[in-house]
């Protein structure tokens, strides 16, 4: 169907993001293709090393799955924080990377976890890293005749949070930070730092991951790294906060998290 | 016997709400729920811009969709006269924009077709053009020279300035200010627009049938009775030709008291076509367009004695009223009971100043869940409060029980009598449920280990069920209320009120008045309202009124009832009436207790065995015209941990005492506290409705303009204190509004004490994280509106 109608199409997943467009009259897609009649694309499952997302799998799924909690602590810190119940009993991880609204949280926690997305159409398969996949507010490089049917993440990480400011459940992040580890001993074998909010796009902390992962986790490299990560974010004043506040909270909960796992107490 | 009271759902049953049977069930009525034969669907164009003189507007597009009924343009309708109409404030506001737009989301053009969604498409193939002139966003800015003047349109306006007002004691105040013993605190604080946001939108059905004349008019009002005569008057429509029907209300909170200028329009679209027409607004609409709240800028100085008594207040405040005057309030006032301010206090002197300024913004400043603008005062009253006695180094209850008023009736500084009251007594049982001496402890200790804990104090009295007729009114009509009742054969009744339910469970309460006066099961008891042509007239719901008018003509219908079955009793008892005695339900003889007649026997005799002279039936009306208003007294009490890194704040304890005298139903008087402490906690923490530069209106959705969840709406704990009034029949007060009216300064308080040992005094609402995390920061106050792009 995708390769038929391409452009004038659209996906429906949870609906969550696309049908408030239509109603406020922001889209006006000629074609629903609507995935929910097909079996099967609900599922979250580990194969060939990666933790799989199927396109259908709703929030609510992923807030209350144990494997998800198992291999990726980051997937269940920020899966209750998207938007409020109603939203995650519909909207699915997958819509929301696609939807590849500057505000979308699960974008900055694949790209923390270095997710990739699948994307399949009648010429067939392909696997799109999620920091490649996501260009810019509200695009990606999906074709038109691509549905994105599956994210998935490769192996596991044993420490995870993702930290919040919202004004109310449902809002916007007024500011949102990402922080995955795999610590082994007092070493760091990998390491995921994502900024929600507080840029035109989400954000990978390159220079905080590399602080952290070159040099562990110690008062240091955790001060270093929290300001590492407040100045990759060019967050902008509006209603919800300055530009200021905005990558100070930065600094704070990068800090935050890196103090938690690293059991240091904050100061 | 007499009967058990509380059994019989009367006065003090916790009543279970006869409303929500059908309201659980999805089997409320609104108006949209209502479809009428051959109904058609308005659609109403919007500005998009703040402040432009329109150039053309071409309407052909429109006219030629298919579906499409007819296009009113305000050229149209100033043909029928109704290009502008007359707002409850004295001024003109224009019904669909002919010379200028004023506002983002003022009315230009209304289509009217099959169904809403053709007129919606309509809507967007109209072409205006605009000519934009600068917008103009706050009360600075439309003082500021050289700024255009907004309402070119009235004859003489030769600034933005739309009123000015004073009261008080100007000379003897200034002479207190003069006393250099006098301590003088000032302070400056500003309270954001916010929106009363009822969840169902602004509604009307016009259904005008030509063959007999008839006006009937389906409408989600507060106020039917007010709104048909203001047709009849507006419109010239014969006033017995028009009915208002007013089914159940998806929460009103002031907003729906005004006409707006899209019900003129259904109204005059449904004479025109002589078809019923329907428009349902969206939400956008409704909170940009539709009447606004507060949006006021405070200004205080205090003169304080030595120990604490504050001898004179000077206060000014100034009113952002947006494109039109169109404040619902009663004609005396300009700034509705403003001068309410420092009513609890024993102030001697003290002088008061308003200016109310245009800009471009919705009109409205409607009494959102208050008595009249008694919100703003009674917030500002207590922030203000919390910084005098920071300034004077005294402790915060102390303060404010050095300053409260004991002796009853108390004529207040600015004019008012306060009826009735035991503050102390409030005021103690709130300190120790909040266990204020051990917290100041706690609060001392945390902030050694850099915790923040502030503690906020609200204590506020407000007059409540307008009026007297001596002193109120609106549009000339004087602000009384009404019932009538008719008890039938079989001794079930039927009351009729002048009221209307916007939520608050009338048809539960006004039973439990009857039950209370004539020992009728409060389930035997039908209450109707919100139909003109089928309740007696009555001025509407709001600034907590109901039941100290409605409620207190319904007490004395049933005692005129009453009256009226003791003849009967006495009849049937074979007895003069001066020997008969009552007691719940019964009249008996007063020397023989053991014979006598229940209410019951005496329904069916008004019917079937009356004495000679006396009319038949058992029913009668009252019209009760308030000697003065009702006082409650309440005190919030709340205590917060604020983030010293974040900024972000939760509530640890909330504390409400309130006295509203005797409550009918205290499960219904619980609910409405909840109500208005949640939202009175909305505007502290994260509600409003700003403008950015363009006049942009920045909360236009439920996204923006927030209403807080269960998720971060605070526990209430609340308590009662029974001071009954004086004055009403049955010692009622209002109460349905003092959460909102006292909540706010108690969150703020508590925020601005959390960092009050950095010297922070001030940090103006909301109180979001960022603006927290700035005063702790930079140790300062942080005022205004929060920052926004383009400022």
């Amino acid at each position: 169907m995708m390769a038929y109608y391409r452009e004038d199409a659209k996906v429906l997943s949870g609906g969550m993001s696309l049908i408030p467009l239509m109603k406020l009259r922001f889209a006006a897609p000629a074609t629903i293709v609507d995935l929910n009649q097909i079996q099967g694309l609900d599922y979250i499952e580990e194969a060939g090393g990666y933790l799989r997302i199927g396109c259908l799998a709703r929030n609510r799924a992923i807030v209350r799955s144990e494997l998800v909690r198992s291999r990726h602590p980051l997937m269940s810190s920020a899966a209750p924080t998207i938007s409020d119940p109603v939203v995650r009993n519909r909207g699915t991880v997958v819509g929301n990377l696609t939807h590849a609204d500057p505000q979308g949280d699960w974008a900055t926690v694949m790209m923390c976890l270095d997710g990739e997305v699948v994307a399949r159409s009648t010429e067939g398969e392909r696997v799109i890293p999620v920091s490649q996949f996501i260009t810019g507010p509200f695009s990606t490089t999906l074709m038109p005749n691509e549905i994105a049917v599956e994210v998935r993440v490769p192996g596991a990480t044993n420490f995870g949070e993702y930290h919040k400011i919202e004004r109310k459940v449902g809002d916007f992040a007024t500011v949102a930070v990402g922080v995955a580890l795999q610590q082994q001993g007092g070493s760091v074998s990998r390491v995921g730092i994502g900024l929600t909010g507080v840029g035109p796009s989400n954000i990978k902390c390159y220079d905080a991951e590399r602080i952290v992962s070159g040099g562990g986790l110690n008062e240091n490299t955790i001060q270093q790294a929290a300001q590492a990560a407040a100045a990759d974010s060019s967050p902008r004043t509006d209603h919800r906060g300055s530009e200021e506040y905005k990558r100070e909270m930065v600094a704070v909960f990068v800090r935050r998290s890196l103090h938690a796992a690293a059991g240091i107490r904050a100061a | 016997m007499a009967l058990d009271e509380i059994q019989i759902g009367g006065l003090g049953a916790r009543r279970k709400r006869v409303e929500d049977a059908r309201f659980i069930r999805g089997k409320g009525n609104y108006i949209d729920d209502f479809k009428l034969p051959g109904m058609l669907h308005m659609e109403t164009l919007r500005s998009p811009i703040a402040h432009a003189r329109i150039t053309s507007i071409d309407t052909s597009k429109a006219w030629m969709t298919p579906g499409v009924h007819m296009v009113i343009t305000g050229d149209m309708a100033a043909q029928h006269n109704l290009a502008w109409m007359p707002t409850l404030s004295y001024d003109t506001q224009a019904v669909l924009a002919t010379d200028k737009v004023r506002f983002q989301g003022q009315e230009i053009c209304c289509v009217v077709a099959d169904d809403p969604y053709i007129a919606k498409d309509a809507c967007e193939v109209i072409v205006v053009e605009y000519d934009p002139l600068p917008p103009i966003v706050n009360p600075k800015q439309a003082l500021a020279p050289g700024a255009p003047i907004i309402r070119d349109d009235k004859a003489g306006q030769t600034n933005n300035i739309c009123y000015t007002w004073e009261v008080g004691d100007k000379e003897n105040t200034e002479r207190v200010f003069a006393d250099e013993s006098m301590q003088v605190v000032s302070q400056d604080i500003f309270y954001p627009r916010t929106h009363p946001c009822p969840i169902e939108n602004m509604a009307i059905i016009s259904d005008y049938n030509s063959a007999t004349g008839k006006l009937t008019i389906y409408l989600t009002t507060q106020a039917p009775h007010i709104i048909r005569t203001a047709v009849a008057l507006v419109a010239e429509l014969p006033e017995h030709m028009i009915r208002v029907i007013a089914p159940d209300l998806g929460g009103g909170f002031g907003n729906k008291v005004p006409v707006y200028p899209s019900y003129v329009i259904a109204i005059l679209a449904s004479i025109l076509l002589t078809r019923p027409v329907k428009w349902i607004e969206d939400k956008t609409g409704n909170l940009i367009s539709t009447g606004y709240a507060r949006d006021m800028y405070f200004h205080c100085d205090a003169a304080i004695r030595k120990d604490g008594k504050i001898q004179a207040v000077r206060v000014h405040a100034d009113t952002d009223n947006g494109g039109f005057f169109s404040d619902a309030q009663p004609t005396k006032f300009k700034i509705g009971l403003f001068h309410s301010i420092f009513g609890c206090y024993d102030v001697p002197y003290g002088y008061l100043t308003a200016q109310g300024h245009y800009t471009n913004k919705a009109p409205g400043g409607v009494a959102y869940r208050c008595s009249f603008r008694i919100t703003e005062s009674m917030f500002f009253q207590e922030r203000f409060m919390q910084t005098c006695a920071y300034e004077i180094g005294m402790d915060q209850a102390e303060f404010r029980r050095v300053n409260f008023i004991r002796e009853f009736p108390h004529r207040t500084t600015f004019g008012f009598l306060v009826d009735s009251g035991d503050y102390d007594k409030c005021l103690d049982l709130a300190l120790d449920k909040i266990d204020y001496d051990g917290f100041k402890a706690r609060q001392d200790a945390a902030r050694k280990q850099g915790r923040l804990l502030g503690l906020g104090l609200s204590c506020m009295s407000e007059p409540l069920g307008a009026g007297n007729s001596r002193e109120y009114d609106i549009i000339g009509i004087k602000m009384f209320d009404s019932a009538e009742l008719r008890v039938h054969p079989s001794g079930k009744a039927v009351l009729k009120i002048g009221s209307k339910t916007q939520g608050q469970g009338h048809e539960t309460t006004f039973a439990q008045i009857v039950t209370h006066e004539l020992g009728i099961p409060a389930d035997d008891i039908l209450v109707q309202h919100g139909d003109t042509d089928n309740t007696p007239f009555g001025m509407g719901t709001y600034a907590s009124r109901s039941t100290p008018t409605a409620g207190a003509a319904t007490a004395m219908v049933a005692r005129k009832v009453r009256a009226k079955a003791k003849k009967l009793a006495a009849h049937l008892l074979e007895v003069s009436e001066e020997d008969v005695e009552w007691e719940l339900g019964r009249f008996y003889v007063r020397s023989a207790p053991n014979r006598g007649v229940t209410i019951t026997d005496c329904a069916f005799a008004a019917y079937t065995n009356m004495p000679d002279g006396l009319e038949p039936g058992l029913e009668n009306n009252a019209y009760y015209d308030p000697p003065n208003m009702t006082w409650p007294f309440d005190v919030y009490v709340t205590t917060v941990e604020v983030d010293p890194e974040t900024g972000e704040w939760d509530v640890l304890k909330f504390v409400g005492v309130d006295d509203c005298g005797v409550r009918i139903n205290p499960m219904i008087v619980e609910g409405q506290l909840h109500g208005g402490l949640a939202e009175a906690f909305a505007m502290a923490y994260h509600q409003m409705i700003t403008f950015d530069s363009q006049g942009n209106c920045i909360g236009s959705n439920y996204m923006d303009y927030m209403i807080p969840t269960a998720w971060e709406t605070p526990h209430f704990e609340l308590y009662e204190v029974v001071t009954p009034s004086p004055h009403h029949p049955i010692g009622c007060k209002g109460i349905g509004e003092c959460g909102c009216v006292g909540g706010p300064a108690a969150f703020v308080n508590a925020v601005v004490d959390a960092v009050a040992h950095l010297g922070v005094r001030n940090i103006d609402m909301p109180c979001l994280s960022s603006r927290v995390w700035e005063a702790i920061k930079y140790k300062k106050d942080v005022s205004g509106t929060p920052p926004l792009p383009g400022q």
